[in-house]
């Protein structure tokens, strides 16, 4: 009884410095803490972030926008009119749209990453930017297109001009060589 | 000191008003120097690195939150008792701040020359259970009724063991007063009563492991008058919320905070007079070698400060290392243990004085 009392004493008092020890050691081992905005931790390889496209390469194909699970890529598109010279992408392709609009809703984006895949060029692809926090929630639509709006109503203007020209060639066409039967009944 | 300003300005009341002013300056820098330590020595000691946005290392994170207390509103429950809810923080750190009265800082540095200084500082620093019990009452909320009961538990039962081996470093040194208690133990880390004393002879040797015991309870059971932990229980905020003053908000919240640092430091000190010299340096005075005796009541009060702060920074290493008691077994380690060493104690060392 009395044994038992004297060792409950001295475990008490052991048990602590023990303990005591362990923390003094843990005082001079050096912190874990990364002191974040000053000191960053190095992403993995293929990492998914902020979407960015490349508009130089953009061929306004839509394949994207269709992959898009939450629906936050919206493009619209122009066709070119015959003569207008819009470049080639760096892999070689022939680009016949203008791209009018092309919108991420970044506060919608999943990160899913499956937009990447399907486009031809490679132009739409994840950096590894992820601090882009903003205080309004409009500010988060990316807008890619490189066209102004001025530009934009050019470009359709110049397109419904040609398309009018091309209906009435085909009016014209139309009246010029009349009752061809297009469908035959079979 | 007093009689020093006295002197000088030939005033009762700005000598006197300086000499308090003195303390309370020292509380305010030490609190702010102390809470940053110590959210440094909790943050490193968990391999963390706390506070490092606000100065070097974070030494003006303490000034940043003050000037944020200030600027809180002072919220006060409709159903508390607004007189003694308003009153319970300043009786508090009134409580704490007494103490101070009869600490001697440095032999020039003395405060009120009081000769019953331990006596008086046993007994001012029960103040503090009325305010805390107060804040509790008046707050009309269970956690804080129930933080203040457990604290009034706590400290009422926690100051026997302290009054015990207070009462044994008297009966060995002979006297109440703390300045006495310092002088008597000499410049020599050897002459302090955790060494038995400044006399040298055979009861000097029987005394040192009787003084260990006596400093371990002492240190364990003014840990517990501070409310520090392990023996948080009325501030348990895992149980309690914040004990007794869960309802208090800005600068009436700073003050229990200022009390319970103020508190560490002014048992720290009783502990470094009654065992660990006081403000006597352990290795001889500088003023001495340099034959300018002038200098040694400042090297008198780094001393006195550092021996402070080590304790203090020992009360840290403690909460940080160990978890909380449970009521009953804090009540346990008190009346089981500490009381019947102590009483023990403080016998032996009665007859080991008288031989």
């Amino acid at each position: 009884m009395l044994k038992e009392y004297f060792k409950n004493t001295w475990d008490g008092i052991w048990t602590v410095l023990i303990g005591m020890k362990v923390t003094f050691r843990h005082l001079f081992i050096p912190a874990v803490t990364i002191q974040y905005p000053d000191v960053k931790v190095p992403l993995p390889e293929r990492v998914r972030n902020r979407l960015y496209v490349n508009m130089d390469d953009c061929i306004g194909c839509d394949q994207c926008s269709r992959a898009c699970p939450v629906e936050c890529i919206e493009i619209e598109t122009v066709k070119s009119i015959p003569g207008e010279d819009l470049g080639i992408t760096s892999n070689g392709k022939k680009k016949a749209l203008w791209v009018t609009k092309f919108n991420i809703d970044i506060a919608k984006c999943c990160y899913c990453q499956l937009c990447v895949f399907p486009c031809p060029t490679e132009c739409i692809y994840m950096t590894d930017v992820y601090e882009f926090s903003e205080y309004e929630r409009e500010n988060l639509i990316y807008k890619f297109a490189t066209l102004t709006e001025a530009d934009v109503k050019e470009k359709k203007l110049n397109y419904e001009k040609f398309a009018a020209e091309k209906e009435a060639q085909k009016a014209a066409a139309a009246k010029a060589k009349p009752e061809t039967p297009v469908q035959t009944a079979t | 000191m007093y009689q020093f300003l006295f002197n000088i300005t030939g005033n009762e009341i700005i000598a006197g008003l300086i000499t308090a002013c003195i303390p309370l300056v020292f509380i305010l820098i030490f609190v702010l120097f102390a809470v940053w330590f110590e959210r440094k020595v909790s943050a490193h000691m968990q391999d963390r690195l706390g506070p490092m946005r606000v100065g070097w290392h974070g030494v003006l994170q303490t000034v940043a939150d003050f000037v944020k207390m200030l600027q809180k509103e002072d919220i006060i429950a409709t159903e508390a008792d607004r007189k003694l809810f308003s009153i319970a923080p300043v009786l508090v750190f009134a409580g704490s701040f007494a103490a101070y009265a009869a600490i001697p800082f440095s032999s020039k540095l003395l405060g009120s020359e009081v000769e019953v200084g331990i006596f008086y500082v046993i007994a001012i620093s029960s103040l503090v259970v009325a305010g805390i019990l107060m804040a509790g009452w008046s707050s009309n909320n269970k956690y804080s009724l129930l933080g203040a009961m457990r604290s009034a538990a706590q400290i009422v039962s926690y100051e026997i063991p302290t009054a015990l081996v207070v009462l044994s470093m008297v009966m060995l040194t002979g006297t109440l007063s703390l300045d006495k208690m310092s002088q008597m133990q000499t410049a020599h880390f050897w002459d302090w009563n955790i060494f038995g004393g400044p006399t040298f002879g055979f009861a000097k040797f029987l005394l040192i492991p009787f003084m260990f015991v006596g400093f371990l309870i002492v240190y364990i059971s003014t840990l517990a008058e501070v409310n520090r932990t392990p023996f948080d229980i009325p501030e348990a905020e895992s149980e309690l919320v914040a004990g007794y003053f869960t309802e208090y908000v800005g600068m009436k919240w700073a003050m229990f905070m200022l009390s319970e640092y103020a508190n560490m430091f002014s048992v720290s000190a009783i502990i470094t007079i009654l065992f660990f010299g006081g403000y006597q340096s352990p290795v001889g005075y500088l003023g001495n070698t340099l034959g300018a005796p002038a200098l040694i009541p400042f090297e008198q009060g780094i001393w006195f400060i550092a021996k402070g702060i080590f304790f203090v920074f020992v009360q840290m290493w403690l909460r940080w290392t160990l978890p909380r008691l449970r009521v009953d077994q804090l009540m346990t380690v008190c009346w089981k243990y500490l009381i019947p060493y102590a009483f023990i104690n403080l016998i032996i060392i009665g007859i080991i004085t008288l031989l």
